[in-house]
């Protein structure tokens, strides 16, 4: 391919912002996506791949054994360069391994997350929630909810989950939150990445050296897996560090995006308040609506795989757009429409395949038992900017509000 | 994903398996048929109740499948 054709294609990630947070991308750059199935687009690195924009090819894509998830191959599809040591600082990282190795991990971690355990710790989680609530309160009105209620409270529950100490919650949000932003200088990003890894491989250290029965998942692992021989503590600590930035960011980022959302429908606020049996429905149009995983997720074509009428050869990158697919009129009416009485069950916003997102039961009840105790707690909250002022990442891998301030 | 085949009487029978093996223990299954997937206290994998299900359950099974990330749950 020419240098010229190159330059034709679309870019990725979009390169203008969206006109409001409800807006997945700029309309401008969706509309020539929202023709085609498949596009081809060029990547920040100067690579191209395969944009996949429909529901049910995206879902094809994710369930296909012919894409890999393992950004060491060449030719994946990167937004930026690769760190040199990067080889070395990838173990336990499931989201980017295939196959078996993938499953050997994953499943290490799936009786932990599924609903049945997630329902066994209601309690922790409510308690919690009403936790940050009486922080919130306290802070008094006006105050940022993004900080005091919608970042601590995952937070807290991973923490507590995975057997790490609250107290750090600066320092590993903050390293978190660079680890994610595509534009975040090498340097830092390195430099963030080695710092959690440490971090967490001396708490490891620290939970081997003083082995007693803690319960939790962490001090469990150690138990039941690395002392016997199943487990290397290098993977326990990759394990680690994805969960605990999956746990944290993800809800926190859905958490601030709905109640800004919710508070602009306010016949939902009250139902929420009044109707807590419909809140799971409204979780699940929220995570559709919502959608804030909006690059979408990388992979590389490892055969050749026809894909909406497009052959995508092996050696190609693929990218499965979520929340396009999230969008499709063909699977949901009136798809930029709010609507929390659809049935959205359907959506892509926890991806697809034997990735799919392995704590989506633990999101699922933190995002219902916050919002329900909110809209009981805070009947008249109001957001005090203008959805258009609030600072966005807009060049974050989950999408997200810096700030929301709040009055009451 | 076709409906089972019609028997003689003109009842539709469905007989639902799963794979364990491709299982990756997301658990949709359970949220959308709980009458008829469970998953396993000590691996979190799927878990059949009702290899069978009755009628009125199959719409639910039917979605359970297409939902399944994994494609673990087949219905012949
Ligand atoms: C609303 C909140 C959340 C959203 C939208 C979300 C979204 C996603 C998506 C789209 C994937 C698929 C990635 C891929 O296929 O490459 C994923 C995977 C994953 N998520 Fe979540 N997630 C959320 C909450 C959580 C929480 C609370 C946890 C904590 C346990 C978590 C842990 C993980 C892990 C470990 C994976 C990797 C699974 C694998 O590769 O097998 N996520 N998530
Ligand atoms: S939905 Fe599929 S992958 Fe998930 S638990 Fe059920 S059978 Fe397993």
């Amino acid at each position: 391919m020419t240098q010229t054709t190159e330059t034709e294609l679309p870019h990725w990630p979009p390169v203008n912002p969206a006109r409001s947070p409800f807006a997945l991308i700029d309309d401008a750059e969706r509309q020539p996506l929202a023709e085609r199935a498949v596009t081809r687009v060029q990547l920040p690195t100067g690579a191209t791949a395969w944009l996949v924009t429909r529901h049910t090819e995206v879902r094809q894509l994710l369930r296909h054994p012919g894409f890999s998830s393992d950004l060491l191959r060449p030719g994946f599809p990167l937004l930026r360069p690769l760190p040199p040591d990067v080889t070395s600082n990838s173990q336990g990282a499931f989201i980017r391994m295939d196959g078996a190795a993938h499953l050997r991990l994953r499943r290490m971690l799936t009786a932990e997350f599924m609903i049945k355990n997630v329902q066994r710790i209601e309690p922790l989680i409510h308690q919690t929630v009403a936790d940050a609530l009486a922080d919130l309160a306290a802070a008094g009105s006006p105050a940022d909810l993004v900080s005091t209620f919608a970042l601590p409270l995952p937070s807290k529950v991973i923490c507590h989950l995975l057997g790490v100490p609250y107290a750090d919650h600066d320092f590993f949000q903050s390293r978190s939150r660079l680890l994610l932003d595509r534009r975040a200088p090498a340097e830092q990003f390195q430099h963030a990445a080695q710092e959690l890894r440490e971090y967490l491989r001396s708490l490891i250290d620290a939970k081997r050296a003083r082995p007693d029965d803690a319960d939790d998942l962490l001090s469990r692992l150690i138990r039941e897996r690395v002392e016997p021989g199943e487990l290397d503590v290098d993977e326990l600590g990759g394990m680690a560090l994805l969960l605990l930035i999956a746990g944290h960011e993800t809800t926190a980022n859905m958490l601030g995006l709905s109640v800004l959302l919710l508070t602009r429908h306010r016949e939902q606020w009250a139902i929420l308040r009044d109707r807590p049996d419909l809140a799971p429905g409204l979780v699940d149009e929220l995570l559709r609506y919502l959608s804030i995983v909006r690059n979408g997720l990388f992979r590389l074509a490892t055969e050749d795989v026809e894909i909406g009428g497009r052959l995508i050869r092996a050696g190609e990158g693929a990218i499965a757009l979520l929340s396009l697919a999230n969008r499709d009129p063909g699977v949901f009416d009136d798809p930029d429409e709010f609507d929390p009485y659809r049935q959205a069950h359907q959506h892509l916003a926890f991806g697809f395949g034997v990735h799919q997102c392995i704590g989506q039961p633990l999101a699922r009840a933190e995002l219902r038992m916050a919002l329900v105790e909110l809209a009981r707690r805070f009947p008249d909250l109001r957001v005090a900017a203008d959805p258009q002022e609030l600072s966005t990442r807009d060049t974050s891998i989950v999408f997200g509000l810096d700030a929301l301030p709040v009055t009451w | 994903m076709t409906p089972g085949p019609r028997q003689a009487s003109g009842e539709t029978t469905s007989r639902v398996t799963v794979d364990r093996d491709r299982c990756c223990g997301a658990g949709n299954c359970v949220v959308t048929a709980p009458e008829v997937f469970d998953q396993d206290d000590t691996d979190g994998l799927v878990l059949l109740r009702d290899p069978t299900p009755g009628g009125a359950l199959l719409d639910r099974v039917q979605r359970a499948a297409d939902l399944c990330p994994a494609g673990a749950i087949r219905i012949d």
